[in-house]
């Protein structure tokens, strides 16, 4: 038992708030402000290495663990929202996932220069009116010759106006649709090239507003067969092996957020004056900075076992969910008591706080909502859900492996 | 090109605060860093090996803890890096750092330049530059916000220096010291890459066994010129400002301009 | 054995000097407290203690045999195209105070070409004698023909004291020369003062950004070597009636064995220099973008002002570096510094908190500038500022 992070994790966390705090934080404000997402921040992030973090060095990748990815969500996110929401949707849904689904051809023709940053991908399961309940996705793929023929239309998918390739999925078997089976779907690699693709953006979010969110189109999109992920049929399983990473990814960056809210909280609660003392005195403040506390260890906690089980190569969907469901939940409470703490100033946007909140609640709701977490939770307990084994697992993290050159 | 960067570990200043009940510094939480300085200086060793070839060796002299920054500047891509660590080290002041510092530096030759940060922000001397260059025997090139021209053929340098009127033009010959201000460029990330190789190589320590030819007289405390003998802190300033108050802007315009025309300030 | 001592019997594990050491050094182990690595012997703790239970020993060092033999203050005046610099004047002024605490002579070292004016000048400040050294090599300056010949005039006449200003120069000759002669130097200094019993001179400097104060000795080398930090002196009355001796110097260092050569100088034109403005007004982070400094920067042409910075406007990129005020940017002492929308960090207060009158402009009433400010108004910088230069421009009928 070892609860010291690594030199290299030390090194890596520093590297990542480094960047954040010069490349990204003198600009936040603005992009909040104006709801634009500052598109050269891409380039940056790929020159550091970033976009493919995690990935085998063989893929273009970094050849870092789990753990280092995320840090690098904490760190992102610890600035803002937004940019961490780049690594969940490129590496977290869409890399890793062709890292443990993807072919060798596919793996080379789309993973290598997504890793390098060449090319930017997210991820296409939500639509206008199918969230949670994914199996009710209405997108459509049907055969044509050597082709698959996408219709359909994807809702609330961050960096849709950004990415140059889109991980969706869709029906390949109308029969299976009508019943529900799960076993219908199918996942897709596709271009934004492709003919009958069309994206656009979502403005008026309560929060990310420096994000890109937006919806994707297919009107009759051809796409060759060589770009189905996995084997037809396979696509909710490809679709929930991806959540495990993606949640990874969130929580990570939930617990970001917290810090940001509890070290925003001490400063204030030190400088600002109340009744003849630093309002930190006033023990009902002191309460809320301790729940911080808590929340940040505990959501770190739960973060860090679940990237060891990933390093490790076991299944953990259960303690992901749970680190997705704490950290969230609980950055979205200590952001209205870092407010609170603040108090009108909180409530203005001279100070960073009230950024925060309005940037918690949307990964409460997003990649599983704080309620289908609490179900998988009671599911588990009660013997209802168990794990079944995959026929690609993502593989145990081995730094030899993963740093080899081609 | 042989380019040697000298590096200080200090805490993170601007991090540094200050317990009003009791005046005194809080510590807690406040991180080390490379001295903001001289990563400008590491950056700049980078690029000359990236335009000429050759290697940056980074140079620190301080307790076991600042192998973290060397560490630092490998991930950045020095190439080597040697610890001056020893009991027998503490407590130098600048003229002891120098003189220890440019002992070190002896036995890294040949070298066609060494960089420096132009002051350790929890020091703000800026004299340990100028003491090597001046052990060593070679010119000093301060304040240098960039370099125009450098030629390791021809030992040339042509650099522009930061100074208070503007901006000087000199040419020098190499081997010099330079030190930068924070105008010359924009330091790089580490890179994973870098960062792996840093965790996994093995820093040399040298102590004062390291080097024979220094005196002994002339190191740590005991070589140390200059000594503290005292520390506090400042006192505060009053806290008493006068709030002007007035009901719109043009009226506090108005009296603030009576007050600074009283006072002579303008 | 040499180094902070923790006598055992006497430590009480109370804690005090904890907090104090600006290192982190210290820490308790059972019930005593110890000593790390990181400790540099600078003895806040001792001071700290409660039951005297910690000691820096120092060594002794060699001292130069002939101390005794050292006297006078020396003082470099520093030129720039022929124009002696007013940190200059202020170093005299200092110069004369201690020299006459010492009962001792004031010498003013002027290095350059076709300077002899800067000579007299000193005489005036002050100087009962001038070395003055007049050569074409010296026209401008460059470190080695100026710390050798200054090096030379050292070991012959054998000063006490020798400050100089820590402008670029001061610091860049300063360090040279000290290390040539194995002295003791002290950067920046912000106070100067003589220890009546030892006749040391006791030189006061800010570290760690100014949030702690240092009080440094030289008791075995001479000279005594300072420099001190701009602005922080008045420059003294100049008095015409005054006389002293020029002694004319011969420069020592052929152009020839002279490693630099200075092609040209560029000088920053059209801006004021933050350091020798009489007026600054400061935009911080509450003038919230590069637009944002544009009242900034009309209210200090009004007054004749230069434009600062603080620290998260220039890391903001809303103004060049050059701009900024603190620790990591300028230190100024301006007769008038107008904060708006400043919130007063630590590192902000050390560049800016010895000016005169500080006017604080802030929405927060709370902001810790209001502590440090002579005049506070609480308001909004973008209503205030254009008010303020308005009501300026028509007091001052510019």
């Amino acid at each position: 038992m070892d609860f010291a992070l690594s030199e290299e994790h030390q090194m890596v966390q520093r590297m990542v708030r480094d960047f954040a705090a010069r490349e990204i934080a003198p600009n936040v404000k603005e992009h909040d402000r104006r709801q634009t997402f500052d598109r050269s921040i891409l380039p940056r992030m790929a020159a550091q290495g970033l976009l493919g973090i995690c990935l085998p060095v063989r893929y273009g990748g970094a050849g870092m663990d789990f753990v280092s990815l995320g840090l690098a969500c904490e760190e992102l996110e610890y600035v803002d929202t937004a940019y961490r929401v780049i690594l969940s949707v490129h590496v977290g849904l869409n890399g890793l996932t062709l890292l443990q689904w993807g072919t060798e051809e596919q793996k080379q023709r789309y993973l290598v220069p997504q890793s390098l940053g060449e090319k930017i991908a997210t991820y296409g399961l939500t639509e206008p009116s199918a969230g949670s309940d994914a199996i009710g996705i209405q997108s459509t793929a049907r055969r044509e010759g050597d082709h698959w023929v996408l219709n359909g239309e994807k809702m609330w998918i961050s960096l849709a106006d950004v990415a140059d390739n889109f991980l969706v999925f869709a029906w390949t078997d109308q029969e299976k649709k009508r019943a529900r089976d799960h076993t219908g779907m199918s996942a897709f690699i596709i271009e934004r090239g492709f003919p009958g693709v069309q994206t656009g953006t979502i403005h008026g979010k309560l929060g990310v507003r420096a994000g890109n969110t937006g919806w994707i189109s297919m009107k009759d999109v051809p796409v060759p067969s060589e770009n189905m992920l996995g084997r037809e049929g396979e696509g909710f399983y490809i679709a929930m092996s991806a959540l495990d990473n993606g949640r990874y990814t969130v929580a990570w960056g939930a617990t970001g957020l917290i810090r940001a809210c509890l070290d925003a909280s001490v400063r204030y609660a030190r400088e600002r004056q109340a009744f003849g003392v630093e309002i930190g005195r006033h023990e009902l403040v002191q309460q809320m900075i301790a729940n911080m506390q808590l929340k940040y260890d505990t959501a770190r906690l739960l973060c860090l076992r679940a990237g060891w089980l990933k390093n490790q190569g076991i299944r953990n969907t259960r303690e992901t969910s749970l680190a997705k469901w704490h950290a969230t939940v609980s950055s979205f409470e200590c952001a209205a008591d870092a407010v609170e703490i603040h108090g009108a100033y909180g409530y203005s946007d001279e100070y960073d706080v009230e950024r925060f909140l309005r940037n918690s609640k949307g990964a409460v709701i997003y990649e599983g909502s704080r309620e289908i977490q609490q179900l998988i939770q009671a599911q588990y307990a009660l013997g209802y859900r168990k794990d079944r084994p995959l026929r690609c697992e993502m593989p145990a993290y081995d730094p030899v492996a993963w740093q080899q050159e081609a | 090109m042989h380019a040697i960067v000298c590096i200080k570990q200090v805490p993170d200043t601007t991090e540094v605060r200050i317990n009003p009940e009791t005046n005194t510094l809080i510590r807690e939480g406040v991180a080390s860093i490379i001295n903001p300085f001289d990563t400008y200086a590491i950056e700049e060793g980078l690029r000359l090996k990236e335009r000429f070839g050759g290697k940056v060796t980074v140079l620190s002299m301080g307790p076991p803890q600042a192998r973290e920054a060397l560490k630092e500047a490998v991930a950045m891509g020095a190439d080597e890096a040697i610890l001056l660590t020893d009991k027998a080290f503490a407590g130098s002041d600048t003229w002891a750092t120098a003189y220890t510092l440019s002992w070190a530096i002896r036995h890294l030759t040949p070298f066609d330049i060494i960089l420096c940060g132009k002051q350790a922000i929890d020091g703000d001397t800026g004299q340990v530059g100028p003491g090597i260059a001046r052990q060593l025997q070679i010119p000093q090139l301060t304040y240098v916000s960039r370099v125009l021209e450098i030629d390791p053929e021809s030992a040339h340098i042509r650099v522009e220096r930061l100074l208070e009127e503007g901006r000087e033009i000199v040419d020098c010959s190499l081997p010099a010291l330079l030190t930068v201000v924070k105008d010359i460029n924009q330091p790089r990330y580490p890179t994973f890459m870098g960062i792996r190789r840093a965790t996994r190589m093995e820093i040399p320590v040298w102590d004062s066994q390291a080097l024979p030819e220094a005196n002994p007289e002339y190191l740590g405390l005991r070589g140390s010129p200059t000594q503290v003998v005292r520390i506090f802190h400042p006192p505060a300033r009053s806290g008493q400002a006068t709030l002007l108050t007035g009901d719109t802007p043009a009226q506090l315009a108005a009296q603030l301009a009576d007050r600074l025309l009283a006072d002579k300030v303008i | 054995m040499s180094g902070l001592i923790v006598l055992a019997e006497r430590c009480t594990a109370c804690g005090s000097c904890l907090g104090v050491c600006p290192f982190g050094a210290l820490s308790l182990e059972g019930d005593t407290v110890v000593v790390g690595d990181q400790c540099n012997l600078c003895g806040a703790c001792v001071d700290a203690c409660p039951s005297e239970a910690l000691r820096v020993e120092r060594p002794e060092a060699t001292a130069e045999p002939d101390q005794a033999t050292y006297r006078g203050v020396w003082v470099w005046v520093e030129q720039f195209q022929g124009r002696a610099c007013t940190i200059s004047w202020e170093m005299m002024g200092q110069g004369r105070r201690l020299a006459d605490e010492l009962g001792v002579a004031l010498t003013a070292c002027v290095l350059g070409h076709d300077v002899g004016h800067i000579a007299r000048e000193a005489i005036t400040y002050g100087a009962e004698r001038v070395f003055l050294v007049d050569d074409p090599t010296l026209a401008v300056y460059r470190t080695d023909p100026y710390a050798a010949v200054l090096v030379h005039l050292v070991r012959e006449h054998r000063p006490e004291i020798f400050l100089l200003g820590a402008s670029a120069r001061g610091r860049d000759l300063a360090g040279a020369v000290a290390t040539d002669l194995h002295t003791g130097l002290t950067a920046d200094c912000t106070g100067l003062d003589i220890d009546p019993e030892t006749r040391l001179l006791r030189q006061t400097r800010p570290a760690f950004g100014g949030n702690i104060m240092a009080t440094i000795i030289c008791p075995k080398h001479r000279p005594q070597m300072a420099t001190v930090r701009h602005r922080v002196f008045e420059v003294p009355p100049a008095d015409e009636s005054r006389s002293g001796q020029i002694v004319h110097v011969p420069a020592i260092m052929p152009e020839e064995r002279i490693a630099c050569r200075v092609a040209d100088f560029v000088l920053e034109s059209g801006q004021v220099n933050l350091a020798d403005a009489r007026i600054i007004v400061t935009g911080g982070r509450g003038v919230g973008g590069p637009e944002g400094f544009e009242p900034i920067r009309e209210l200090a042409e009004v007054l004749g002002g230069a434009v600062g910075a603080s620290r998260a406007a220039v890391d903001a990129g809303w103004i060049p570096y050059a701009h900024q005020v603190g620790q990591t940017g300028r230190t100024v002492k301006p007769d008038l510094y107008i904060a708006c929308g400043v919130s007063g960090a630590i590192q902000h207060l050390a560049g800016m908190q010895t000016s005169k009158v500080i006017v604080a402009i802030n929405k927060d009433p709370e902001a810790p500038i209001f502590n440090v400010a002579t005049y506070g108004i609480v308001g909004d910088l973008f209503q205030i500022v254009p008010a303020l230069t308005a009501e300026f421009r028509r007091r001052l009928a510019r």
